[in-house]
């Protein structure tokens, strides 16, 4: 929209790509976890250069708020925190490489070439948190309500998984 | 002006990388960072199509579904990962091979 908004999109660009090529190539575990933050974070700014204001917020809460808290949890509690070469290994990597540059390239050669629509009006950048709210409780209501269900079954699903383990420890010793 | 291709073509580079994290990674946990960054582009692309097109309530709305399912997703498998580990005490996936165990 205005003239700095390249400098921002090529400096999350630059941040995103490091971060997700660290992702899928570092050797440590750890460092593909903590690389995550910096895709997370940047997609974050791609959503605010986009005004979905209230998307990046909750981007930033639970990616990186939660998800990203998680992810350190099970890395650490699985390979122990004292391993300080917490291995990723990678197979197939000879075959799977040229596969996802041939993916890649077939991705930019039908983004670059398709002739996609064109919209007139100017964009216009306004809150959307209010409009999302009034939404979500009239036109989204049915698959909102389904979030919550899903959300329920999934805390009573991971808690009972965490769960059997813990009990089965305590029986073993 | 940044257009809609040049946003497209980073959402499609975040997707690509995750799908050779999924493809190529032996531990569970990287497997799993890779799901995240495919969902990530989904949601980016999403919202990237509602800004270009006027649209970016709606867009917004079907971005955070997107965000609550890798929620639930990642919460879960993450609870299966832990299992696993107690199970198999590693979480490389060659040698999580048994069914029934």
């Amino acid at each position: 929209v205005t003239s700095w908004q390249p400098l921002i999109f090529f400096g999350l660009s630059g941040l995103v790509v490091v971060a997700s090529i660290l992702i899928a190539f570092s050797k440590n575990l750890v460092y593909s976890s903590f690389a995550l933050l910096g895709t997370f974070a940047g997609v974050a700014g791609y959503f605010v250069l986009l005004g979905a204001d209230f998307v990046a917020v909750v981007q930033l809460l639970v990616y990186i708020g939660g998800i990203m808290v998680l992810y350190l949890f099970a890395v650490l509690m699985t390979s122990g925190i004292g391993d300080v070469k917490v291995t990723n290994k990678s197979i197939a990597t000879k075959w799977a490489l040229p596969a996802a540059l041939a993916l890649l390239l077939t991705l930019g050669k039908l983004i670059y070439g398709t002739k996609w629509f064109a919209s007139d009006q100017p964009v216009v950048l306004e809150p959307t948190t209010a409009r999302i709210g009034d939404m979500l409780l009239t036109e989204y209501l049915l698959p909102f309500e389904l979030a919550s269900i899903l959300l329920l079954g999934v805390l009573v699903g991971a808690v009972a998984l965490g769960r059997r383990g813990v009990q089965a420890e305590g029986k073993g010793q | 002006m940044i257009n809609l291709q040049h946003f497209l073509f980073i959402s499609a580079i975040i997707f690509v990388l995750g799908i050779y994290t999924v493809v190529t990674r032996r531990n569970a946990l990287g497997i799993l960072l890779g799901t995240e960054l495919v969902l990530n582009a989904a949601a980016l692309n999403i919202i990237i199509f509602g800004f270009f097109g006027n649209q970016v309530v709606e867009a917004s709305i079907y971005a955070l579904f997107v965000i609550v399912l890798a929620a639930a997703e990642a919460a879960v498998a993450l609870a299966v990962g832990l299992t696993i580990y107690q199970n198999f005490k590693t979480i490389d996936t060659m040698n999580v091979r048994e069914l029934k165990g």
